[in-house]
């Protein structure tokens, strides 16, 4: 992966940049010890590493307004990092930065369940903002699956989804306000607890910028009752096409489930022998959510299991209980650690045009035989958002490039069928040199003017999202 | 001016010399403090792609929203979105488009439930101030490849460039609705009567209170929920039984006639009186009634979105500017001027001037995508013109 190569001069004042940042943070908060920054050298995407110049872990959103201010000074490079969760490599220093992580932030500074809102500091992990507010029967949509980790901050950053966003959106649809630090320390209010922000909706642009226009410090988040209970059916079939035909099906109906998850057989496999989930051993598998009360989610069963049934599936599972619910749920919940455990892999995210499904899953299976990969799936099928898992050997030399190179594809065949790179994970390093597949230079041009807007001197995380050759008048 | 083409319209902007006035249908009455030739977006129409099974359509910015609406109805859906219908309330006589719709990010009652215009905006096509043909997004529901200029475009009422392609996420028509009505209650006890029933899990799609003297001398209250006919039959039961007061349940067409009354304001029509589109926290609307009361602002009103969304018609000729927006700027919301006569149109700007540094960053994006200042120019983002104090 080309990165920009560091700014020498940046590095060579990192002793006044301690310095002078130690003048406003506590001794504890700036950390520029070699073997203490190395935590903070990659994120999830661990392939790439590199430590950056000192780290830096701010209180409130005056300390990050003076970390921003000395470093827009300075002209050093600052990489916003929430808990480095990212798969996307969107947290990766480069080594002329100044890594400023919101971890230290994570109070709930307002609750209002008249107005259905919680007002959280961005370094809250995604389920402890839930966790504030469920004893109180409220919770926040928003459910990536590494919630019990990821920040909110990151989430905002990535526009986050989750596998209940086909009824519930993703973060962009339940952020209602954000304190915002520009690079230059500014610091700037957005929207509020109102539903809709005045003037131009910046929020829905600073959501999903990847920490590139500013440092977002606290958020407005939108909170929602809790539905009175779910309830799962699994329904195996087949083949792939039959299994996309169902989900068709059922969206076209009208009912619109919390969630449709698809695997397929490889990762059908793989979770069951690891977790015990006693699966069928079919083509494809479907778990199928539906809430409400018990008679509300019997009269969505009742139409959900009609058309499944319509396309003769081998297996079709009704939970009865909390304990079979949770037993459906359990091989999906732990797909990532199966396929972890046999191999390791990379994680894609492209989405697709729901109906075009069946014929994407047909080509990946070609591609992952003419690379010689294993290629597992699982998905959020509602929205079209693809999780490939290429499976490869880290350990053996020039797998780690073929699997690149499959993936590349892999996402290509996305854009070609009319859908797109990533559906919820960000371009961060890992997509960046792919951005040219979807968008031309022009409609990249559009993008990058409005960082010029927020950030004129791209200094915030500048080297992802855009291409480096097509930032390269840019980034100074 | 009227492009036919997406390629002529590009041309058109990059030749132009003169401001554009950007109209879809021409039937929001935008107010243009300056002049500049008019172009119309109805030639770039019709619908590109429609998938029931992805739930998604693709149309061109100039489609009528009826030519829209009357296809995905056909398939059994709609824009969830509700967009209010101008026409009756402003007196217009255009054909509302998509385009327009999506500039103004218009949404009705139901944005409560399931989110604002921009919230099903999947993916742009837009020519921006120099001429140069952008697109953003795409025709699916997740997707965060690069910034998302979608949502920006959306509200942006044409000023960073002109629409000429759209791609939505439609949903299904729900088998059901039904409306819990109930007259006599005051602004304070609906309010906090519709927060706690948007805080049930009975998925209410719509809560509105229609203040004493606008459809009847009493106020009324009404609560919506759509569904499958079973749950709607529930749920409606269970909020009449949570909910204090004698309710009246109206369902079906009936239901729905209560709500189209809602979503386009008809009460409001036929007059001339200034009208506010307020947007608050839900639980300051009533703090912000009773402050206009004091300030000696008389209004009618009808408080949408669970008393988030303000309908404030003020009597008199004055909009009076200065106190309506002083009063909503102190609850940290936003006030709209949606209908005046003339010489206030001329007097106060229709958007409500926000705080230095967004008017700043606005004026940048502004700068940046439209450099001559020629698409409706001075039309969002002018603090500087003096307003009436009162």
């Amino acid at each position: 992966m080309e990165m920009p190569v560091p700014d020498a001069q940046v590095i060579s004042r990192k002793p006044e940049l301690v310095a002078r940042l130690r003048r406003v943070l506590p001794a504890e908060a700036v950390i520029d010890d070699p073997a203490e920054t190395r935590a903070y050298e990659c994120d999830a995407l661990t392939a790439y590493r590199c430590a950056p110049l000192c780290a830096v872990l701010p209180s409130s959103t005056h300390e990050v307004s003076q970390v921003l201010a000395i470093c827009h000074e300075l002209g050093v490079p600052v990489v916003p990092r929430g808990s480095g969760t990212s798969l996307a490599g969107g947290a990766l220093p480069t080594a002329d930065s100044v890594i400023l992580g919101v971890a230290r932030m994570n109070a709930v500074i307002e609750t209002d369940y008249a107005n259905r809102f919680i007002r959280v500091q961005t370094g809250r992990t995604n389920l402890s903002v839930s966790g504030a507010v469920e004893a109180d029967g409220f919770f926040y949509a928003p459910d990536p699956s590494s919630q019990l980790a990821c920040a909110i901050a990151g989430n905002i950053a990535m526009n986050s989804g989750g596998a209940h966003c086909l009824k519930y959106g993703v973060t962009t649809n339940n952020l209602l306000g954000v304190t915002l630090v520009m690079m230059d320390g500014e610091v700037v209010e957005i929207g509020g607890a109102h539903l809709d922000a005045g003037g131009l909706d910046l929020l829905g642009v600073i959501c999903g910028s990847e920490g590139q226009l500013g440092v977002v410090t606290e958020a407005t988040l939108r909170i929602l009752p809790k539905p009175e209970g779910a309830r799962p059916v699994l329904v195996g079939y087949d083949s792939n096409e039959v299994a996309g035909r169902c989900v068709s099906d059922i969206i076209e109906s009208g009912i619109l489930p919390v969630a449709i998850e698809f695997m397929d057989l490889p990762c059908i496999r793989a979770t069951d022998a690891f977790s015990g989930a006693g699966y069928p051993d079919c083509e494809a598998l479907l778990i199928i959510e539906v809430e409400g009360s018990e008679a509300e989610i019997q009269e969505q069963l009742a139409i959900i299991t009609a058309i499944a049934r319509r396309h003769n599936p081998v297996e079709l599972r009704e939970s009865r209980s909390a304990e079979e619910s949770a037993k459906i749920w359990l091989g999906r919940k732990s797909a990532f650690g199966a396929m972890g455990q046999i191999n390791d892999y990379m994680c894609l995210d492209g989405t697709i045009p729901v109906n075009t499904l069946p014929f994407v899953l047909g080509r990946i299976a070609d591609l992952s035989r003419e690379f010689g990969l294993d290629v597992a799936n699982v998905f959020h099928a509602g929205d079209g958002n693809m999780h490939p898992l290429i499976l490869f050997n880290a350990n053996q030399s020039g797998q780690l490039e073929l699997c690149e190179a499959l993936g590349a594809e892999i996402l290509k065949l996305c854009v070609e069928v009319g859908g797109c790179l990533t559906g919820e994970h960000g371009v961060g390093i890992e997509k960046r040199d792919l951005m040219l597949v979807q968008y031309d230079v022009g409609d990249l041009e559009a993008q990058m003017r409005v960082k010029d807007v927020f950030d004129p001197r791209w200094l915030l995380n500048p080297a992802k999202v855009f291409p480096l050759a097509v930032s390269a008048g840019r980034r100074g | 001016m009227r492009p036919e083409s997406e390629a002529e319209l590009s041309e058109l902007i990059r030749h132009t010399e003169t401001a554009l006035q950007i109209r879809g249908g021409g039937t929001r009455g935008a107010f243009f403090p300056a002049g500049g030739a008019v172009l119309e977006t109805g030639g770039l129409s019709g619908v590109t792609l429609y998938e029931p099974a992805a739930l998604t359509l693709v149309a061109r910015a100039g489609t009528p929203v009826a030519e829209i609406e009357a296809l995905l109805s056909e398939k059994n859906q709609r824009l969830a979105f509700e967009p209010m219908d101008h026409r009756t309330l402003l007196g217009t006589t255009g054909t509302p488009t998509i385009g327009g719709v999506v500039a103004a990010n218009v949404s009705g009652p139901r944005r409560v439930q399931v989110g604002a215009a921009r919230d099903f905006l999947l993916g742009v096509r837009f020519v921006d101030g120099e001429g140069h043909i952008i697109r953003n997004g795409g025709r699916v529901m997740k997707n965060v490849t690069g910034y998302d200029l979608v949502k920006l475009m959306a509200g942006s009422w044409g000023t960073l460039g002109v629409l000429s392609e759209v791609s939505l996420k439609v949903l299904a028509i729900p088998q059901a609705e039904a409306t819990l009505v109930l007259r006599g209650q005051g602004a304070d006890a609906c309010v906090a009567d519709m927060c706690s029933a948007l805080g049930t899990p009975y998925d209410v799609s719509g809560a509105v209170w229609i203040g004493p003297g606008v459809a009847g001398d009493a106020p009324e209250r009404r609560i919506r929920v759509e569904g499958l006919r079973g749950s709607v039959a529930y749920r409606i039961q269970r909020l009449a039984e949570t909910l204090p007061g004698d309710h009246s349940i109206v369902e079906g067409a009936e239901s729905a006639a209560l709500w189209q009354q809602v979503r386009d304001v008809t009460p409001f029509a036929g007059q001339e009186a200034p009208l506010w589109r307020i947007s608050v926290k839900p639980t300051d609307a009533p703090l912000l009634l009773a402050a206009l009361g004091r300030a000696g602002v008389a209004h009618k009103t009808i408080c949408d979105w669970g008393g988030g969304l303000v309908w404030l018609m003020v009597e008199g000729a004055s909009a009076r500017a200065g106190v309506v927006r002083a009063e909503v700027s102190a609850l940290g919301g936003h006030a709209t001027l949606v209908r005046a006569p003339i010489a206030q149109r001329e007097a106060v700007v229709m958007f409500h001037p926000q705080a230095a540094p967004l008017e700043r960053i606005a004026a940048g994006l502004r700068a940046r995508f439209d450099p001559r200042g020629i698409l409706n120019p001075g039309l969002m983002g002018v603090a500087a013109i003096a307003e009436p104090a009162a």
